[in-house]
């Protein structure tokens, strides 16, 4: 059914349909309206065998669904920003507990100083934790996507959270046409959640252990086995999402074009290179897109493959690691470091800042005329620095 | 196999395997929740686990959340039959760092037993003080030196920080009285929301006190009123254990370590003054004395 809605309704729609048992979550800007939809279906009757609970911090919320999904329960919750963080603990410790805690971040700046607008440094400081990462571009896709979560973090080859990715405002704000699924639609593609192991008094189990040095590795190594096995528990299940519901939205990233510079972008970006990109296209130069979709499980052997007969890679970051090259960016040089190609990392668009048209079509065009080094640029103004 | 099973690693003398079993023996077959503490480091290490009901330990301050979720997964499951929801944690997890969450879970009407093992400082890690810590006692953050004479300031009483949430049935025990608690643990399940019951539990190497002295100051801390042993129900005091001879707080504090400066400190005597007007004031606020 084809509608005009805002990005929240998109997701708090999806979540009903998936038949949660418990949502908690403590309200954020910009993630608040995606809970108000979910607590006004709570309070109408409409989700069924479902507890919503509101939490006094984020902490408590991820703690709750701790709880929850240790005993069986398919588990939801949405943050951002300073909530991510606080939750971080908390999430850590879910993966570790192997929880397939399934959550929307409406990825907001972080703090100081204090902004409510968009970027992706509050989900990149999530890197390491063991949480799959994807980000998505439209309200279709993170309408589709929530149900892909729950069946890959739940999937028992997996068993790890799964965070999608939306961006705070350009995303949850926007209104956008998206074909809403259908209750048959979900039930047919998503089983209802069966863990192997759950707190049960019919058989008691120790969760939470504490691990002396000669079992704590093997526990973390399993972890990664687990997110490298996820790679192809998730190309399988976005292929099934394709054919159930008729919309392909391609593998761990999409690329069609053959050129020899590359674009990589995340997230509501991708709309607008695109655009670009086509646009150049059509002009005659070589330069394609590339749709970074997940992050985490990354994919390399992806990238390698797109790469291999590319020169130059432009990355758009939208985050940072102070000190250091951005997290796409270290991730991407990694994954290409034996070829032959030069990377640009450009950052854009922290805390919210527009990206226009003309700002990527120049620092495209840059690069491909010859005018911009390889290495790390920032789009941003001279500013007087008060402590130096 | 039993709810706590021997073989755990508590120092001999520890107080917190008898409040444990006690409760247990009254609650289980249940759901136990536990903070990152002693009683967590005693009994989950993995491969070794003491517990044969279900258990889980996640961080050191979201235990009271933690059982929340379980409490609302088994609703929306229809599994509510499968027994009660039970909290063990420390004195710090509790009054300290857990604290926001304890009050989210009071305030949210969470049907959960919240059991807080008082050993007042956070011992696993060898002695440092918490909020439930009482005044002058010594311990690695609170020492006693040319300026200070140990921990100032009152133990917290989170007694009151329950009644102020209105939970429903809010109890102290000690380990010194397995009975009561016994008693108490079955009593609070007749309740439904939270339940707050707090138990007083020696620890040897915090304390500085021998494994068979346990019980003996355990029972000390009540006959002397410092440890009043209460309970609650709606609000409303409906019990208390009352005290045949009231003894002076100093047979309390000689008898271990973490007091023992106060006898020798330039300050010493002003702060066993003021424990003795405390538990002095308990006696006469809650009726102690027969």
């Amino acid at each position: 059914m084809m509608r005009v809605v805002r990005g929240f309704y998109s997701v708090a729609y999806s979540v009903k349909l998936c038949k949660p048992n418990v949502i908690c979550a403590y309200p954020i800007t910009p993630q608040t309206e995606i809970v108000e939809r979910l607590a006004e279906m709570y309070a109408n009757g409409e989700l069924e065998n479902c507890e919503y609970v509101t939490a006094e911090s984020e902490f408590g919320a991820a703690s709750i669904l701790v709880g929850a999904s240790a005993a069986g329960a398919r588990t939801f919750t949405a943050t951002c920003s300073q909530g991510l963080i606080l939750m971080s603990e908390v999430l850590w410790n879910a993966a570790g507990m192997r929880l397939p805690i399934v959550l929307v971040n409406t990825n907001r700046s972080l703090s100081a100083p204090l902004s409510i607008w968009n970027d992706h440094q509050d989900s990149m400081a999530m890197r390491d934790a063991g949480i799959i990462q994807v980000y998505v571009e439209n309200n279709q896709e993170v309408h589709d996507m929530i149900p892909q979560a729950f069946k890959i973090a739940e999937d028992r080859r997996v068993m790890l959270p799964f965070m999608v990715c939306m961006d705070g405002y350009k995303l949850t704000h926007a209104y956008e046409p998206v074909d809403l699924l259908s209750q048959e639609l979900v039930d047919s593609f998503l089983p209802p959640y069966d863990p192997p192991i759950k707190l049960t008094t019919k058989n008691p189990l120790t969760f939470g252990s504490y691990a002396t040095p000669d079992y704590y590795m093997e526990f973390r190594v399993a972890m990664h086995n687990a997110m490298e096995r996820a790679r192809r528990v998730m190309e399988e299940v976005f292929r099934e999402w394709a054919e159930v519901s008729g919309r392909d939205w391609g593998g761990h990233i999409t690329n069609s074009q053959e050129a020899e510079t590359y674009v990589i972008a995340m997230g509501s970006l991708v709309g607008l290179v695109r655009d670009v990109v086509e646009e150049l296209r059509k002009d005659g130069k070589s330069v394609g897109l590339i749709k970074l979709r997940t992050f985490r499980p990354f994919p390399a052997k992806e990238l390698r493959k797109a790469l291999k007969d590319a020169n130059k890679v432009i990355i758009f970051e939208r985050s940072l690691s102070l000190g250091s090259e951005p997290p796409v960016t270290l991730d991407v040089k990694s994954a290409i470091q034996k070829m032959d190609v030069d990377v640009y990392s450009l950052v854009v668009g922290l805390g919210g800042r527009d990206v226009p048209r003309e700002v990527v079509k120049r620092n495209i065009e840059d690069v491909l005329d010859g005018k911009t080094e390889p290495g790390l640029h920032f789009e941003a103004k001279q500013f007087e620095e008060v402590i130096v | 196999m039993k709810a706590f099973g021997s073989g755990h690693g508590a120092c001999p003398g520890c107080g917190l395997p008898i409040a444990v079993k006690n409760v247990l023996e009254s609650v289980a077959p249940c759901f136990v929740v536990n903070s990152t503490g002693c009683l967590e480091i005693i009994s989950s290490q993995y491969g070794k686990s003491a517990w044969g009901v279900p258990y889980i330990h996640s961080l050191f301050e979201n235990a009271a959340a933690v059982a929340a979720g379980i409490e609302v997964a088994l609703k929306a499951l229809g599994r509510t039959d499968e027994g009660p929801i039970v909290v063990f944690a420390g004195d710090g997890a509790t009054a300290d760092i857990g604290i926001g969450m304890l009050s989210g879970m009071f305030d949210r009407r969470h049907n959960v037993l919240y059991v807080c093992l008082d050993n007042e400082a956070y011992q696993n890690t060898g002695n440092q003080q918490s909020g439930l810590t009482p005044t002058g006692c010594y311990t690695t953050t609170t020492p006693s030196g040319k300026m200070l004479p140990g921990k100032l300031g009152p133990k917290k009483d989170m007694v009151a920080i329950a009644l102020a949430h209105k939970v429903p049935y809010v109890a102290t025990a000690s380990v010194a009285f397995p009975r009561d608690i016994r008693r108490k643990a079955k009593r609070a399940l007749d309740f439904d929301g939270p339940k707050y019951l707090q138990i007083h539990s020696p620890c040897v190497t915090g304390w500085g006190i021998e494994g068979r002295q346990a019980i003996p100051i355990a029972r000390l801390a009540v006959e002397t009123g410092l440890y009043p042993i209460l309970e609650y129900e709606y609000g409303k005091l409906v019990r208390v254990r009352k005290i045949k001879q009231r003894k002076p707080v100093e047979e309390y504090l000689k008898l271990q370590k973490r007091y023992r400066h106060l006898l020798k400190h330039p300050r010493g005597y002003e702060i066993m003054e003021e424990l003795q007007r405390i538990a002095d004031e308990n006696a006469m606020k809650f009726g102690l004395d027969v």
